[in-house]
């Protein structure tokens, strides 16, 4: 009897593991049946214009990869500083448990308000109007829990026996940090930056009012900084606008690029933390 | 002042309302071995840690009193605390080699203080692992992770590493107590060699062990110095009742 209800327990173990595995896989391989077609090196490298009769995502390519960019730029300093604050600086008490508390509670809200905040803070009191820095600022105060959060632990992981020892030796503290902490919380810092990539890739509500929905490359190597300044809407943005205007074979063909993007930044850091860790 | 190298005059120690230390008097010979025996919870560890300022990082600690290093006031405010860490080494109970290389390990402290070539490095790391007796046993690989070593290598790449940025006193607190015996032995036999250089002050649960290497034991009680005096006296005639207690092993 007992045997029977543990096959049956493993049986349904197996049944929910391939189950999940099923979906995932199933909407990888309809995003990329359905989008693959429509993926082209036109579709990578031109801009869509009705004058031109050419449909394509170049600028939604470049838009992102500025976003993404700038984005981890504001928040990783940001965030492993805070942590590193929280962690190793501030006395443990009422505070420290606030802001803890308020970083969590950060995590949790609905992105479409941060879009509101970005707009009315960034874009319009800074005064930065539609532009990929006010997108990124309202990003990286999203993602900025993210890294906090996973610095911190991995922070927490660190045996305190490392911090004696650096500091009987007569190390500073920061001397420490830098030297012991940080590589020994490496880990936990890639795993967060990786979480905010992904988070950054794919959002599109907080960045509809703050970003905008720019699709122009741009025009000569002397405006790729103004272009901060301007309008740009990521891919995720852009697959949204599609959607909306019923455009399905682009929307999964940007979806597909998109999905391509997400797999290869995350080996990309993959190789990179290997390659960091040596020991 | 006396010629002690470590002196310390009405020494208290409190942690919040925990009076840890009652006036402790000491002063520790230069090139001697002095261990510090006692029951748990008695203050020797504390008192280590207040040689060196590791308990200026314990939350709510009051320190009074004095401490002398070769007569300057430690706790003074012009006593730089890296100097003074630089100065008085400690090596831990639980070994606890830094997640690098053996190499780096070594070379960590010689690196806080000053800019040094890869020569003298090298030369620093040769020497401080052969100081420590280990040498013979990772030279081949200075460049592997020092936590693939066993817990008696590891400790004594720790004594290496305390060694390297050359101090003058150096402070262990139970180091033998995470070894097996074959360890603790090369250990000890270390400390014999150590002492022509250094002046070691060593925490110790073993009696035997304090009867072994040390040249001076203090023993302490409940926060308190009962009796300090040469260790072969301290064995055989202990002047205090406590102190004849606590070394026939009637409580401890």
């Amino acid at each position: 009897m007992r045997r029977l209800k543990d096959d049956m327990l493993l049986c349904l173990i197996y049944l929910a593991a391939f189950g999940a595995e099923f979906l995932l896989i199933g909407i990888l391989g309809y995003v990329f049946v359905k989008g693959f077609p429509q993926v082209s090196w036109h579709f990578l490298t031109t801009v869509t214009s009705v004058l031109q009769g050419t449909t394509g995502i170049a600028g939604n390519i470049v838009n992102t990869l500025y976003m993404v960019i700038l984005t981890l730029l504001i928040a990783v300093p940001l965030g492993i500083g805070s942590a590193i604050y929280l962690n190793e600086y501030a006395r443990p008490g009422k505070v420290v448990g606030l802001i803890v508390f308020t970083t969590e509670t950060l995590s949790g809200i609905p992105s479409i308000l941060f879009g509101l905040f970005g707009m009315v803070f960034f874009g319009t009191a800074l005064g930065f109007g539609y532009s990929i820095l006010t997108g990124a600022f309202t990003l990286a105060l999203m993602v900025l829990p993210l890294i906090t959060r996973n610095t911190q632990e991995a922070l927490k992981m660190v045996p305190e026996a490392y911090r004696s020892g650096a500091l009987s030796m007569g190390a500073g503290r920061w001397h420490m940090i830098r030297t012991i902490l940080l590589p020994a919380a490496m880990p936990g810092i890639l795993t967060g930056i990786l979480l905010s990539v992904g988070r950054i890739l794919g959002e599109s509500a907080a960045l509809l009012f703050t970003a905008g929905s720019g699709y122009f490359l741009p025009g000569s190597p002397g405006r790729w900084v103004r272009k901060l300044f301007a309008s740009g809407g990521t891919l995720s943005v852009q697959l949204y606008l599609s959607m909306s205007k019923a455009q399905y074979s682009v929307a999964f063909g940007i979806a597909a690029v998109l999905l391509c993007m997400v797999l290869g930044i995350n080996l990309l850091l993959r190789i990179l933390a290997k390659k960091w860790d040596v020991l | 002042m006396t010629q002690g190298k470590v002196i310390t005059k009405k020494l208290n120690v409190y942690y919040g309302s925990n009076h840890v230390l009652k006036d402790v008097d000491i002063s520790i010979r230069v090139n001697a071995v002095t261990a510090l025996i006692g029951p748990s919870g008695c203050g020797k560890s504390t008192f280590l840690k207040t040689i060196n300022r590791m308990n200026d990082l314990v939350a709510n600690v009051r320190i009074e009193g004095k401490v002398y290093l070769d007569g300057a006031d430690i706790y003074d405010r012009g006593m730089d605390v890296t100097r003074l860490r630089k100065r008085v080494g400690m090596v831990f109970q639980q070994p606890n080699p830094f997640p690098m290389s053996i190499y780096d390990n070594i070379a960590y402290g010689p690196r806080i203080h000053e800019r040094k070539s890869k020569a003298q490095l090298d030369e620093i790391v040769e020497r401080s692992l052969r100081q420590a007796a280990i040498w013979e046993e990772v030279r081949e690989g200075l460049y592997q992770s020092a936590l693939g070593l066993s817990g008696g290598q590891k400790q004594r790449l720790c004594i290496a590493r305390a060694l390297a940025v050359e101090p003058e006193v150096l402070l262990m607190d139970e180091p033998t107590s995470a070894l097996d015996p074959v360890s603790t032995l090369k250990v000890e036999e270390l400390l014999c060699d150590l002492k022509k250089s250094y002046t070691i002050v060593i925490v110790t649960h073993n009696m035997q062990q304090a009867a072994r290497v040390s040249d001076d034991t203090a023993f302490f009680l409940a926060g308190e110095m009962v009796e300090f005096d040469a260790t072969a006296r301290l064995f055989s005639h202990p002047a205090d009742r406590k102190t004849k207690a606590y070394i026939s092993g009637r409580f401890g």
